[in-house]
């Protein structure tokens, strides 16, 4: 106790701080570091969940590398970001937008278009999953047979299934984004604007100066916010594709999925660390990568 | 709640036993885990029942686990002194367990592996290793041909297929079209994600007059003629006969739930789930046999095996467990609670049991059942999802699609047999 009592003021504020601070560093090593460091070193071992681990080296890595449906995988998982993010922060952006303009039930449309975010991703999965169906069961192939239109294959196609099976994930992740972007649309101050209309500018000017610009942060959270989101794709392509998971000939699987089946399917525990080590590492950068350049300039 | 109170009694009982008369012998506990099915778990609770009453002193407490957890859990658990004394494992991961020192061997003076030999269904053989049997299975799995017995009737066809050939034509029969072309209602359901990578493998390969592996499960040899020759039978009833689609309405047993489908191959563990379909008339048939008579079909089954863990006392009861669960009473009371087929011919070819218009053909295919042995069941059932993929979506050549799924297969086994 007397250490305590010799300290200075502010030695005792440090303490006082680490001694509160304590708790949530004890619990994110625990629960975070712990399980990361863990999977870096079961990455480089063999595991099979039974019996003992053996060091492999970089056996799991050599074989990730040469491993050809990892690099479909990796392909896959990138197309998911690449079209994913543009295209739900576009349709958010345009939605919020004119949401905005809504007086008449603004807080029911709202709602409407924050309803599929709070419902689940596997029943969601599944209705959709139903809607791809070919005749006779399908939503979308009776319409168009109805129509005297040839069905078209969504799931069992190596062309369209990816975004076949991107659309819900897309619409699904939508209400959240367009909740944001009015909350950012909300919070830039009505006096640009007045000052814009005395000027007489056109609505694209005020789009393109104002409005986009002072959206900037918010721009940055959902862009980063929506990538990890796409990277990270998984229960939309499971729950859409359970017969065959990935598939057709992996033409859905995201490296999730395929972490996923290495771990659980074929007991390979130190492959898959290998695999989540490498979605880490390309979250990693990713992240890095979109916060820089969103932030200069 | 009940066995809470009941687990209580005993705890208390156990305990104050021990106090009162610690020169006594106390009572055994032994722990049995399995995963949860539940026709499965009532099954068991049956059996327990009947083993305790048999077998005063000794308490079987059961435990189970949703199937996604069950392999990490007795993983876990067995090391640590803390898991089953006699555990539900699927027959593909005995050499794991094998390897991990998770399970130990049946004693030979018990279970004395050439009247094992004897008695079982031969598939159980695959449980042997160095002149022992490390696990024993209670019920098999078997595949016939389900159909649709209204749809047949609709079409006039008065018998199920008996050979490959008839079933095309019966197929043919029972498909319907819309006016655009668009299939209403399959023949035959087809899908490799379901059970027809079983029946490709070990039925259709064979009967073509070819292999899926060699002896020892070690080596695919079903890249030749009889391959071929079987693959594109199959892909044929899509793509030639048009008297199926595959992934038609989802799932193969969907579509014949729903009454869209004329026939339809699937396990034995799949009758319990048909029943409860109300207003669905069907029945079940052996597998069409080749168009030279030649039959065949594959079982798979659940083992139970004694752990590592149990020693002593506990041992003793495990094994005591082990007979009864093995028992043929035993298998009768899994046929009739669960569905799933005795592993003995002395229970599974009697006369009432053999000769059950449900039960009976899978039991009859027993006889002439092959037991795939699996390095990873997943992976290798990709390998042939895949390959009928490529034909279908991509229009690859059988034989080019065939070879590539051999030495994707190959591989696999390779990467599992070098180790």
């Amino acid at each position: 106790m007397s250490i305590y009592r010799n300290l200075t003021i502010k030695q005792k504020q440090i303490v006082w701080a680490w001694t509160f601070l304590a708790v949530p560093v004890v619990f994110y090593s625990v629960i975070r570091f712990y399980p990361t460091g863990t999977a870096i070193l079961i990455s480089f071992q063999d595991w099979n969940l039974l019996g003992a681990r053996t060091w492999t080296g970089f056996d799991n890595y050599i074989k990730l590398w040469n491993d050809p449906v990892f690099w479909k995988v990796f392909r896959n998982t990138f197309a998911y970001l690449l079209i994913g993010t543009p295209v739900s922060l576009v349709l958010s952006f345009v939605i919020a937008y004119h949401l905005d303009k809504v007086r008449f039930m603004h807080g029911f449309m709202r709602m409407l278009y924050f309803l599929p975010f709070m419902t689940s991703a596997v029943a969601m999965a599944w209705v959709w999953r139903w809607f791809y169906q070919a005749v006779p069961i399908g939503l979308f192939n009776n319409v168009l047979a109805s129509f005297g239109i040839a069905q078209i294959e969504f799931l069992n196609s190596t062309t369209n299934a990816l975004p076949a099976v991107l659309a819900p994930a897309v619409w699904a992740g939508l209400g959240f984004q367009v909740i944001i972007f009015m909350a950012g649309i909300r919070a830039i101050p009505t006096s640009y604007y007045e000052a814009a209309r005395i000027d007489g500018v056109g609505w694209w000017v005020v789009l393109t100066q104002i409005t986009l610009p002072l959206l900037r942060p918010t721009i940055v959270f959902i862009v980063v916010f929506s990538s990890i989101g796409f990277l990270r794709i998984f229960d939309h392509v499971f729950n859409m594709t359970t017969n065959n998971p990935g598939g057709p000939l992996n033409a859905t699987k995201p490296l999730v999925l395929m972490i996923y089946d290495t771990a659980f399917n074929s007991f390979n525990m130190g492959y898959a660390a290998a695999q989540t080590v490498v979605l880490f590492t390309i979250l990693m950068c990713v992240s890095l990568i979109q916060l820089r350049l969103l932030r200069s300039s | 709640m009940m066995k809470t109170f009941k687990g209580l009694v005993v705890a208390s009982l156990t305990a104050s036993s021990a106090l009162l008369a610690s020169s006594a012998t106390a009572d055994v506990e032994i722990q049995y885990w399995q995963y949860y099915y539940d026709a499965r778990v009532t099954a068991m609770e049956q059996l327990i029942e009947g083993f305790e009453a048999e077998n005063p002193g000794i308490t079987v407490k059961m435990t189970h686990f949703p199937y996604a957890d069950y392999r990490t859990k007795v993983a876990a658990a067995i090391p640590a002194g803390e898991g089953p004394d006699v555990v539900q494992l699927f027959y593909g991961w005995l050499n794991d367990y094998i390897a991990a020192d998770l399970i130990q061997p049946l004693p030979v003076e018990a279970f004395s592996p050439s009247e094992i030999d004897k008695d079982f269904f031969p598939m159980v053989q695959a449980m042997k290793k160095d002149g022992a049997y490390y696990a024993l299975p209670t019920a098999v799995r078997s595949l016939a041909l389900f159909y649709n017995q209204r749809l047949f009737d609709e079409a006039g066809i008065t018998a199920p297929p008996a050979d490959l050939d008839e079933l095309i034509e019966v197929a043919k029969k029972l498909t319907k079209r819309d006016g655009a072309g668009n299939i209403t209602q399959v023949g035959i359901t087809t899908g490799m994600t379901a059970q027809d990578h079983h029946w490709f493998r070990e039925g259709l390969i064979r009967q073509f007059g070819g292999t899926p592996y060699n002896d020892g499960y070690d080596t695919v040899s079903y890249n030749s003629e009889a391959g071929a020759a079987a693959l594109q039978y199959y892909t044929d009833l899509e793509k030639l006969h048009g008297v199926t689609a595959s992934g038609f309405m989802d799932e193969p047993q969907a579509a014949f739930k729903a009454g869209r489908a004329g026939m339809h191959i699937d396990g034995s563990f799949r009758i319990g789930s048909l029943k409860a379909i109300r207003g669905l008339k069907w029945g079940v048939a052996e597998l069409p046999a080749a168009v030279d008579g030649t039959q065949s079909n594959y079982s798979s089954y659940w083992v139970n095996a004694v752990t590592t863990k149990a020693e002593g006392e506990k041992y003793e009861a495990s094994l005591k467990f082990m007979s009864y669960i093995t028992s043929d009473a035993a298998m009768q009371i899994w046929l009739d609670v669960v569905g799933e087929l005795p592993a003995k011919p002395s229970v599974g070819l009697t006369e009432t049991n053999a000769n059950d218009p449900v039960f009976g053909p899978f039991i009859k295919g027993l006889a002439y059942a092959h037991t795939t042995v699996f390095a990873n069941e997943s992976s290798q059932r990709q390998v042939l999802v895949d390959m009928v993929a490529r034909t279908d979506i991509e229009n690859q050549p059988i034989a080019e699609s065939l070879a590539i799924a051999a030495e994707a297969e190959q591989k696999i086994l390779n990467e599992y047999y070098s180790k």
